[in-house]
């Protein structure tokens, strides 16, 4: 152990940490804007800054290790003139308009200028301005607001290997731009958001819906149902000072229902439905062998990348629609005939942890015939809280409900949807009944289950081996997609998440890039789905019922026509 | 012509480095071949680098009937022909603008003084300038018959260790700026374990008005990549690669075409000799950002990045370009590492102080008589460089101080003209070694302005990583500038406010971007700042209490008036004024409305009677 003094106090830390993590670790806090724990430190915000005895200049506490015999300071007069000249040069160049700033409430500069009681800003002069950036159906950019700290631009490229966004211009001019100083839309852009949990201001926000959707209630011509996503119910909770992954499965449907949802249900019962669709295609491929090895298609955001980059593969993708997308197709199909609704007059919310889920609503392919979307607008979990925030719901004070039947009885499998691995998972659950005709035994696999980013595992069927692969962050799925396309590919099976963690960690839940949080939201998804009576897709009654009723069998005609879609290669920068 | 004897076969000598074609050295040579053809004689004429007497652009040496190479100034084609038919026809060598003829070996001319007793190159030391201006920097041959790659030789019959303990013998230090031991940079490199190593040499030479590595690489190119192939032999590097500014393209053809010719040679890519070393070099070109010369932004620019920098730990030479080990020495270091080697530590360390060994080319420049590069020994003062070599201030005016160490460096005032040049000394006043820049002022330069300039160069500069530099140097700037704006111009109470809020911040927010900024660039952008307050203090407020500039540079600050009394009534002035701001009746005495006045001066050139005056 190394031995320093922080403040005057005697301070132990392992050899190789940061002084920022051993400051954090003897309880000292410590102000940061450019930090991201995975990542190599940026040293760009200086806010870290801490005086080391015997160095000249003040010390990047993120950026530097410890050292035997240490002497910090943390809070000397001039470390702490330091943060505040710094805190105060943001302000400078930033618009003043706070109270009407999305990130209102949230704003890591706001709570910073806050906490060391900037009364004032001495040295205003020049701004930067760059237009906002309107052109993504998923997110917003506004560069005033930007304070270059990099996260994002790091995040997009270093953990999502996109790189959609760079510093651009030189100078006090620079500013984080797409290349050629383009706009979104024009870019490689996922729509993951990754970006606007990373970033601490407004400059990068998700597309607004919340007044659509309360007008849409208001004027009371739509017959408006909602659904939501597995991850909402364990994410959800942090907008109200819950413990991270917080169970409020039973809350989140009486709020919708409060919000003056008709009907609201569980996206866990299109999982399910996935799993009956996808399980069935990967079978019958591997049957075949052909086009393996499969790959899942539940997230927007992934499926855009391979549109871009990897178009070679697209058949390989499973033709599945996403849960969300399969709700909505069945809720304007089998549920508009059954209730002898007009499925013109359905109008459906998502609640999504996801900004790609809103480009994804939007794509045209995702319609019937006739031109009907199969989901009208997606709330991100955000906006569910700002929308509760609006219509005076107290969370706290809301009971337990349950989901409403058909589609709001889930099972365990759908519910780990919110998981990286949890695809894979139920889907093998699936595919072991599908080629054996027996149920597993013991239904987890554990390899596929948690943060990392590659997770690979083989899973005996009978006589058969699946080999499978689970990815996160998609730096990791370019690892795997370029081995499928050197043809070095081992596996029969893979699904791929863009966030980290998979939906747990998506790119519309509570802002803050927090793996740790990430963690805790997947714990209480294995716990809940533990606790289910029903852990097994095609053991749910209600799925049963759909496929007796209407689609026939997994793979039918009529499936194929509500469930599944096709994906075309993607030029970026037109 | 007739009845004397002429020569058949000739030699001359041009300057030809940019700055001797921008003189128009290119025209020179054109001059000398038509001469040649009509005298029928066969000239070789040898273009060489810069011998660094700017102000005596273009030079041309050319070599007597008895071999002695003699140099003369300022020639235009004209003159070229003059020589020729003075030196080569009528042996007549004391011509004017002759600047003295070079040592040989052989007994000196008679009555024409040596070159290096010049005024101008009596107290340099030619260390690592050794050859620029002497040989033509494109000839590997010429290089060789200079004593080229003795070092490399040398080298390749040690083992690394010895290299890098000579090269820590010799106590040679980074020429970049800094002042790193080079020989522990080595040392670290070798100390770390590697498949792969690099060795870099920094040529994005990029402060205003410096251009001592530009002329190493164009008149003694080999000699950089002599010494980056030493370097890359001590540290057990096979890659080199040149990071050189693409504004500098002649040195950037003359770099490749010396890697072709050592390609040619058996220098490059394969196996030298018995002792196994092999190395490749190849040339990165800088797009243009002066940040990129920090070693981790230049790295980051090798490696396709846009250059930005990296925090340190760890160093380059443990984890560097492509995240391996890597050293990165200026062109300088490169090529006074080549000359270590060839002559040793000793004759090296010979020259200079304690802890400052060899010598130091600056680019000297600004208001001095004798512009041009230099190379001087560690300990020479500062009064002998700008007196004794730049032959002091045109126009008889006063010295007020020098710039040292480009945008980055400080200021030194006339006090402390006797300090020593050495790296420490040069602390002890708040100003760096640098690389080289050193910029003379004399009285009529505004020190508040100076400082105004440098800013405004760092803040389009400042590569907008850390929010101190990027924010601090803008708002640094804007300070600057409302202390030289007028008083007419604050539009309201609130901007005087705003300029007064200003004017306290000055000081403490210069001490912090210092403080806290991520790389050199930023920890040292307050520097010209800093000390022109610490040396010029009162000219700052002058400034900011009176509204006046001393110099009368800041044009905000100055009034026209006109000296009623004085005044004709001419209306010389008013036809003159370019925005109509002066009035009168002809011969009456006439006004400037000074809310019109543009303080261009025009008024005070054109009167014949001094009735105007600026205050």
């Amino acid at each position: 152990m190394i031995n320093l003094t922080v403040n005057n106090r005697k301070v132990q830390a392992e050899p190789g940490t940061s002084i920022l993590d051993a400051l954090q670790a003897a309880g000292e806090k410590v102000p940061t804007l450019c930090y991201i724990k995975e990542l190599f430190p940026s040293g760009a915000c200086r806010m870290c800054v801490v005086e080391v005895k015997g160095k000249p200049a003040l010390i990047p506490s993120c950026a530097f290790p410890v050292e035997e015999g240490m002497e910090v300071q943390t809070r000397s007069p001039r470390v702490i003139n330091a943060r505040r000249t710094i805190i105060e040069l943001l302000l400078a160049s930033h618009p003043f308009d706070c109270l009407t700033c999305p990130k209102n409430g949230y704003c890591e500069l706001q709570s910073l200028a806050s906490e060391y009681g900037i009364d004032r800003v001495p040295l205003k002069g020049k701004t930067r301005h760059h237009y906002t950036d309107f052109s993504s159906p998923s997110i917003i950019r506004e560069p005033d607001k930007c304070i270059l700290c990099g996260r994002c631009v790091r995040i997009c490229e270093e953990i999502q290997g996109v790189a959609a966004i760079d510093f651009t211009r030189r100078g006090f001019d620079t500013m984080v731009l797409p290349p050629f100083e383009t706009d979104l839309s024009e870019t490689t852009c996922v729509n993951c958001g990754q970006c606007t949990l990373a970033c601490p201001t407004g400059a990068l926000h998700e597309v607004r819906v919340v007044e659509k959707v309360m007008q849409t209630l208001q004027e009371g011509k739509k017959y408006l149902v909602a659904q939501a996503a597995p991850a909402i119910r364990v994410s959800l909770g942090d907008f109200f000072g819950m413990e991270p992954g917080a169970n409020v499965t039973g809350k989140v449907a009486a709020a919708l229902r409060r919000i003056g949802f008709r009907q609201v249900f569980d996206t866990d019962f299109a999982a399910d439905l996935t799993i009956m669709e996808e399980g069935t295609e990967l079978v019958n491929r591997i049957k075949a062998k052909e086009k393996l090895p499969l790959f899942t298609s539940c997230c927007p955001a992934w499926i855009k990348y391979a549109e871009i980059y990897y178009p070679k593969l697209l058949s390989n993708i499973s033709t599945c629609k996403s849960p969300q997308e399969m709700m909505g197709a069945t809720i304007k199909s089998y549920l508009a005939q059954k209730q002898n609704i007009d499925p013109k007059d359905i109008f459906v919310v998502s609640v999504m942890p996801c900004t790609a889920k809103k480009f994804e609503a939007a794509r045209p392919e995702l319609s019937s015939e006739t031109g009907v979307a199969d989901v009208d607008a997606v709330l991100t979990t955000r906006q569910l809280n700002r929308l509760m925030q609006i219509y005076g719901i107290d969370f706290a004070s809301l009971p337990e409900e349950e989901f409403d039947r058909p589609f709001g009885a889930p099972t365990g499998s759908g519910d780990i949807f919110a998981a990286s691995g949890g695809v894979m998972e139920s889907a093998l659950r699936s595919a072991y009944y599908l080629l054996t005709a027996k149920d597993l035994t013991n239904v987890e696999f554990n390899d596929v289950r948690g943060m990392a980013g590659v997770k690979e595992a083989s899973v005996k069927v009978g006589d058969l081996t699946i080999r499978v692969a689970v990815a996160n962050r998609l730096s990791n799925a370019r690892q795997i997609a370029d081995r499928v396309m050197q043809g070095d590919s081992p596996w029969d099976f893979i699904e791929i998440m863009a966030c980290p963690g998979g939906c747990a960690g998506g790119g519309g839940q509570l802002f803050g890039y927090d793996p740790d949080r990430v963690t805790q939201r997947i714990k209480a998804i294995y716990a809940l789905e533990k606790s289910r009576t029903i852990r097994l897709s095609y053991k749910n009654p209600a799925v049963q019922a759909i496929y007796k009723d209407y689609f026939g069998e997994p793979g039918s005609h009529k499936a194929h026509e509500l469930l599944h879609t096709d994906y075309a290669p993607r030029v970026a920068h037109r | 012509m007739t009845g004397n004897a002429l020569e058949t076969r000739s030699k001359v000598y041009i300057g030809m480095g940019t700055c001797g074609l921008a003189t128009g050295a290119g025209a020179v040579k054109t001059a000398v071949e038509k001469w040649a053809t009509a005298h029928s004689v066969k000239i070789d004429i040898t273009p060489t680098g810069c011998i660094g007497y700017c102000k005596a652009e273009p030079i041309m040496d050319v070599v007597t009937e008895s071999g002695h190479r003699v140099s003369y100034s300022n020639v235009t084609p004209d003159v070229a022909g003059f020589i020729l038919d003075e030196v080569l026809v009528r042996k007549n060598y004391k011509l004017d603008g002759m600047l003295g003829q070079f040592k040989n070996g052989k007994a000196p001319l008679p009555g024409i003084p040596m070159i290096d007793e010049h005024p101008y190159f009596r107290k340099q030391v030619k260390y690592v300038l050794r050859n620029c201006g002497v040989i033509d920097p494109e000839s590997i041959a010429d290089y060789r018959a200079h004593g080229g790659f003795k070092g490399l030789d040398r080298a390749l019959t040690m083992t690394r260790e010895q290299v890098v303990a000579e090269m820590l013998k010799s106590g040679l230090r980074g020429r970049g700026g800094a002042g790193f031991p080079a020989g522990k940079k080595w040392q670290f490199a070798l100390a770390s374990k590697s498949d792969k190593k690099y060795v870099i040499c920094n040529a994005d030479e990029g402060d205003p008005g410096a251009f001592m590595d530009r002329s190493i690489l164009e008149g003694d190119t080999y000699s950089v990549l002599e010494g980056m192939m030493i370097a890359g032999y001590a540290i057990g590097a096979d890659e080199g690669i040149v990071y050189c500014r693409a504004e500098y393209p002649l040195a950037i053809e003359r770099i490749k075409k010396a890697i072709v010719v050592m390609k040619g040679e058996g220098l490059l890519d394969k196996p030298i000799g018995s002792s196994g070393f092999q190395f490749t070099l190849r040339i990165k070109m800088g797009a243009g950002a002066f940040v990129c010369g920090e070693e981790t932004a230049l790295m980051a620019s090798i490696e396709g990045r846009r250059g930005m920098p990296r925090p340190r730990p760890p160093f380059p030479a443990v984890s560097g370009v492509f995240e391996k080990p890597t050293i990165i020495n200026n062109v300088e270091t490169m090529a006074n590492a080549a000359h270590i080697m060839a002559d040793g530590a000793d004759a090296f360390a010979s020259v200079g102080t304690a802890n400052s060994k060899g010598t130091k080319v600056f680019a000297l420049t600004g208001k001095v008589v004798n512009a041009g590069l230099v190379e001087v020994p560690m300990g020479i003062t500062l009064r002998e460089i700008v007196f004794d070599i730049g032959g002091g201030i045109p126009g008889g005016k006063a010295f007020k101080a020098v710039q040292i160490g480009g945008p980055s460096g400080g200021c030194i005032p006339a006090e402390h003209l006797d300090i020593q040049i050495d790296y420490e000394s040069l602390k002890t006043v708040g100003a760096i070694m640098g690389s080289g820049g050193l910029v003379v002022m004399d009285e009529d330069t505004c020190m508040v302005d100076m400082a105004r300039f440098f800013l405004s160069f760092i803040t389009s500069e400042s590569c907008g990583k850390c929010i101190p530099c990027r924010e601090g140097t803008q708002r640094l700037y804007e300070i600057l500038d409302s202390i030289v704006s007028p008083y007419a111009k604050m539009a309201d109470e609130e901007a005087n406010l705003l300029r007064f809020n200003r004017v306290l911040n000055m000081e403490s927010l210069a001490q912090v971007i210092k403080d806290t900024s991520l790389c050199g660039l930023g920890q040292t952008a307050p520097n010209p700042v800093l000390s022109t307050l610490r040396f010029f203090r009162k000219e700052y407020e002058a400034h900011i209490y009176d509204r006046k500039c001393p110099a009368h540079q800041c044009k905000g600050l100055l009034t026209y008036t006109i000296d009623t009394n004085a005044c004709t009534g001419c209306t010389l002035c008013a036809k003159k004024c370019p925005t109509s701001a002066i009035v009168g009746e002809k011969k009456k005495a006439h006004y400037i409305v000074d809310e019109k006045c543009i303080r261009c001066g025009t008024c005070r050139d054109v009167c014949r009677f001094s009735a105007v005056s600026v205050s």
